[in-house]
């Protein structure tokens, strides 16, 4: 008789739910609740100001204090998140880059606080600063700076804290920034490769022990639709950083060379049509990261259903937990050794991206590295080709998508038959009441050691020492996050990163149904300018303090496409910068785009400047993840159109945007 | 809202008012033909502004990816800070395809919005291949009369290099480490060396180094083949920047006004060239080889057109008055 593939019972990877909202308490009871439930690792999500190193009372973070998450603001509010959870006991993962190092450090002091052993500490500060320029767009510092904070936490956890992952390379926001498997699978090692020469140029880790600190790099990886391919991108992962850990930086110990990681499955393929869909489309990828055991994650986290439609309630997030639960102890996967063992069809196709990712990987490096590709612009440019090439073909059919080009009728969804309730909405009055617990923990501070904590801080900044100690000092004293952010923003300076778009190229980044409409389009906009004596301009504005520029990059290159002058500016502009933008570029049309949920408080105030700056007859239009309430609200106030995400014919888009422009002509 | 009376706005422009400087460059970006003789009507308007007179028009250009917006927003705030006003021309490329373009140099520049002393417009070359863009000798006209230094930065290294030599004071070439073809091009004299180099990206250390040392080595090149600057007697410095590290400004906006002061006494012959340069440029891109060679050849054109800016012309107005002729000869002939 033939043995049987069964064997014990593996332990289920670690289980968590990206949450956070408004207030630190409101948070601690949403973790206490879903650890209930069986949840069996936090993951914290914070606010934008927190992500980007401002106070809930700066300028800009007006709009923004508790939405996409938590906001802390020092160390009272990240005792209050924790208030009742012992962080021994903790495995957390905190999503955070740029202030990395800050929210590390509010967290060592509050384990201080509560007594408990620094070396039991457990948990993940994401602190993949190379992916932010990228994609997700909440980096502060120029690349160096940035490059040093990252190293400053790794060599600082490796001995403090050796249980803690550092940092967590992401491949994920790649992903959602359009990467093919091949992209994704090059950029995040070359990112990996970055990170660890850097640390090596340290100096403070001795050579001997280097092998711990590369056995505690760990990845946030993403899984689309397409599972077999994803199965086999994992694998190919797997494969490479064996390799590169191997060969690059000598590493002897198998333990040392295992690719660990974490999941949170594609939300960029998550439809606003027919949005039950996705909760099936979050399982199918959920298979890509368990099935084969050999490459399996460590951690996941699934989105919620309706992340297209707004922000996720608890039970949405339930519902995806209830997923993975299901997969791991009803079903019988656990019992089984590798499932794609021998098979030779899984093999190739894995050995096929091996090979595409690792020729990527060579072409990366021999251009000077990740940092220096950042700098040229050179991965975002091709990041935003494939996401075009990627929104070309659902627009012309030949990737399907049920519920959006195909199979669009269907009943009605008792889901979402009161919209308003199948979201969660942020109570209005969160940034009020943060500000004013804010000046209360400013008032009953002492003054003099903050001071004194700043200055070392600077101190510290300006020479080649760990940024750590002090900045945990800096949280016992009771700075702010926006005060140890602005510290080290005085002394580094801040950084914009290149878009990606204006090198685009026309045939990568051609999109449309097909060539006709583009040509269509093209003839209008030129006679539009013949009658203008100017070609239309457009000016493509992200205000806020939210990084996804996606949306913004795919409109921007698309309307160059069919002829407009665009003027694009990058994440996070002001309200007045966008107004003085369109003032000194004479612009006929503002698009602006917005998906952190603060599209209510940014654009009447962008109205109501154009008004007072005398530019209101420039017709203005949003995209964004808004809800059709909202969307209402907004026209109300002078807003040509509002767009989200089931607009995905970027032609029709287009004709609009056109027609807004010819309106505004016929009636000057 | 009602058509803008060119003269009007000219006051206002020159008080440095946002909404008339950016209403003014609109104008001059109008291709119909109704809008030339306001345009003509409102640079000649602006001629004689005293800041246009005293001021300083600096080309920025380099190959694409050297760090130019950057480096450009990083000037921008070191000449304000020595409390002079700065009006910017970013030019960048239009599609051939679909005749649009992605003007991005803003997504690299941050600057205070209420800060009424810099004004950054945005132009694409809009089908003019290799050269600037329609409107932007008139563009740098309306801005330097109304801020005192004018910055017009352009992507390539080149034929736009050739355009940008008429209408900057004073041109600075910027290229980062391990540059090569700049390299080429300056000893083989298919550009003429630039008033100033700049190496950016100087934080990559060596690299920058063996940059400078390439660079002298370039110019020596060049100078023993018979390349010429367009001063004899001003040795062109090259200086190290590094834009986001914020290094090497100073010096950098030292050397710009040290070449200013260098030229004051041939600025006026020095832009009077640059102005017939233009009228030959704006001529021949509307009636072609077969219009100058009509109005009797280039060398016979260029003296007209120098002696008539002389008497009062301006270059758009003269252009107008050249257009006339070559389409009252054709009818003669024909």
């Amino acid at each position: 008789m033939a043995r049987s593939g069964k064997h014990k019972r593996d332990k289920p990877w670690i289980m968590r739910t990206y949450a956070g909202h408004s207030t630190a308490s409101a948070s601690n009871e949403l973790y206490r609740t879903n650890l209930a439930k069986g949840q069996t690792g936090l993951s914290v999500a914070f606010d934008l100001p927190t992500q980007t190193g401002y106070d809930p009372d700066d300028p800009l973070a007006r709009g923004e204090v508790g939405k996409v998450g938590v906001s802390i603001a020092h160390l009272g509010d990240l005792r209050a998140l924790f208030e009742g959870l012992p962080l021994e006991k903790m495995n957390t993962s905190m999503t955070i880059n740029a202030t990395a190092a800050w929210l590390l450090s509010l967290y060592i002091a509050v384990a201080e606080d509560q007594n408990a052993n620094r070396a039991a500490l457990r948990g993940t500060t994401q602190n993949d600063i190379i992916k932010e320029y990228l994609s997700r767009g909440t980096h502060i510092f120029p690349p160096a700076a940035s490059m040093r904070l990252t190293t400053d936490l790794i060599t600082y956890t490796v001995n403090e804290v050796p249980k803690w992952n550092p940092i967590n390379i992401c491949s994920y926001h790649l992903q959602e920034a359009g990467a093919t498997p091949t992209q994704e699978l090059a950029y995040a090692l070359v990112t990996a490769i970055g990170v660890l020469d850097a640390v090596r140029a340290t100096g403070r880790i001795p050579e001997s022990e280097f092998g711990k600190v590369v056995g505690r790099m760990s990845f946030f990886v993403n899984a689309g639709i397409r599972f077999v391919e994803e199965t086999c991108k994992m694998r190919a992962f797997v494969e490479l950083w064996d390799r590169i850990t191997r060969e690059r930086y000598g590493i002897t110990d198998p333990k040392q060379r295992r690719f660990r990681y974490g999941v949170q499955v594609n939300s960029l393929g998550l439809t606003e049509q027919q949005p039950e869909n996705n909760i099936i489309r979050i399982v199918l990828e959920m298979l890509a990261v368990t099935l084969s055991k050999d490459a399996r994650a460590r951690a996941i986290q699934l989105p919620a259903w309706n992340e297209a439609l707004g922000l996720p309630r608890p039970w949405d997030q339930q519902w995806s937990l209830r997923a993975q639960q299901i997969l791991a102890y009803e079903s019988d996967l656990l019992e089984y050794e590798d499932l794609f063992k021998g098979s030779e069809v899984v093999e190739a196709e894995t050995q096929h991206l091996v090979e595409s990712a690792w020729a990527e990987v060579q072409d990366v490096l021999e251009r000077g590295g990740a940092v220096e590709a950042v700098e040229t612009g050179y991965i975002k440019q091709k990041l935003v080709e494939s996401n075009a090439a990627r929104l070309r073909s659902i627009e012309s059919g030949e990737q399907v998508v049920i519920g959006v080009n195909a199979y669009t009728e269907g009943a009605p969804s008792p889901l979402v038959e009161n919209l308003e309730e199948a979201i969660l909405t942020v109570d209005p009055t969160i940034e009020t009441k943060a500000i004013e617990a804010l000046e209360r923990w400013r008032a009953e501070r002492d003054a003099s050691a903050v001071e004194h904590a700043i200055a070392e801080l600077e101190r510290v900044a300006r020479s080649d020492e760990n940024i750590i100690p002090a900045s945990i000092a800096a949280a016992h004293a009771g700075v702010t996050t926006g005060e140890w952010a602005n510290t080290l923003r005085s002394v580094w300076g801040e950084y914009r990163a290149p878009t990606g778009v204006a090198g685009a190229t026309v045939k990568a980044s051609r999109t449309g149904a097909a060539p006709e409409v583009v040509d269509r389009l093209r003839k209008r906009l030129a006679e539009l300018e013949a009658r203008m004596g100017r070609r239309p301009k457009f000016l493509v504005g992200k205000p806020g303090l939210d990084g996804h520029s996606n949306g913004a990059e795919q409109i921007a290159i698309k309307a160059r496409d069919v002829g407009f002058d665009v003027v694009y500016e990058g994440i996070r502009v002001s309200p007045e910068q966008i107004v003085a933008s369109a003032l000194e570029e004479g612009v006929h049309l503002i698009g602006l785009s917005i998906l952190s949920g603060s599209h209510l408080a940014l654009v009447p105030e962008i109205v109501e400047r154009l008004r007072v700056a005398g530019l209101s007859d420039i017709p203005v239009v949003v995209g964004g993840i808004i809800p059709e309430a909202d969307a209402e609200r907004l026209r109300q106030q002078g807003v040509a159109g509002v767009y989200t995400p089931k607009d995905f014919e970027l032609d029709q888009i287009m004709s609009d945007l056109i027609d807004l422009v010819d309106r505004q002509h016929a009636a000057e | 809202m009602p058509p803008n009376d060119p003269v009007d706005d000219a006051a206002r422009v020159l008080r440095g008012d946002k909404a008339a400087v950016s209403r003014a460059l609109n104008l001059v970006e109008d291709k119909r033909a109704n809008a030339h003789d306001r345009v003509a009507a409102l640079l000649a308007s602006l001629g004689s502004a005293p800041k246009a007179l005293a001021g300083h028009r600096v080309g920025l250009t380099g190959p694409p990816g050297v760090g130019k917006s950057t480096l450009t927003a990083a000037i921008a705030r070191a000449v304000r800070g020595r409390g002079r006003t700065m009006g910017v021309v970013a030019v960048d490329p239009s599609s051939i395809v679909s005749g649009g373009s992605l003007l991005g140099d803003r997504a690299r520049m941050s600057f205070d919005p209420s800060d009424e002393g810099l004004f950054v417009r945005s132009f694409a070359t809009a089908g003019e291949v290799g050269g600037l863009a329609y409107a932007v000798n008139s563009a740098v006209r309306v801005l330097a009369a109304a801020y005192d230094v004018v910055l017009i930065e352009t992507t390539g290294v080149g034929q736009s290099e050739i355009d940008i030599v008429h209408v900057a004071d004073t041109v600075a070439l910027v290229i980062q480490p391990g540059s090569g073809d700049v390299l080429q091009f300056l000893k083989a004299g298919i550009m003429e060396i630039p008033d100033i180099l700049v190496v950016n990206k100087a934080d990559q250390k060596e690299l920058a180094r063996r940059a400078v040392a390439d660079l002298q080595g370039a110019l020596r090149t060049a100078h023993a083949v018979g390349v010429a600057g367009r001063n004899d007697d001003w040795e062109t410095p090259i200086l190290g920047t590094s834009a986001t590290e914020g290094t090497g400004i100073e010096e950098l906006i030292d050397a710009l006004d040290a070449h200013r002061r260098h030229i004051e006494p041939t600025l006026a012959a020095r832009r009077h060239r640059g102005d017939v340069q233009w009228v030959l440029d704006l001529f021949r891109r509307k009636h072609g080889d077969h219009g100058v060679s009509t109005l009797h050849g280039l060398a016979e054109l260029t003296a007209r057109a120098e002696r008539e800016l002389d008497d009062g012309q301006t270059p758009l107005s003269l252009c107008e008055r050249l257009s006339r002729d070559y389409v009252a000869t054709l009818r003669q002939t024909s």
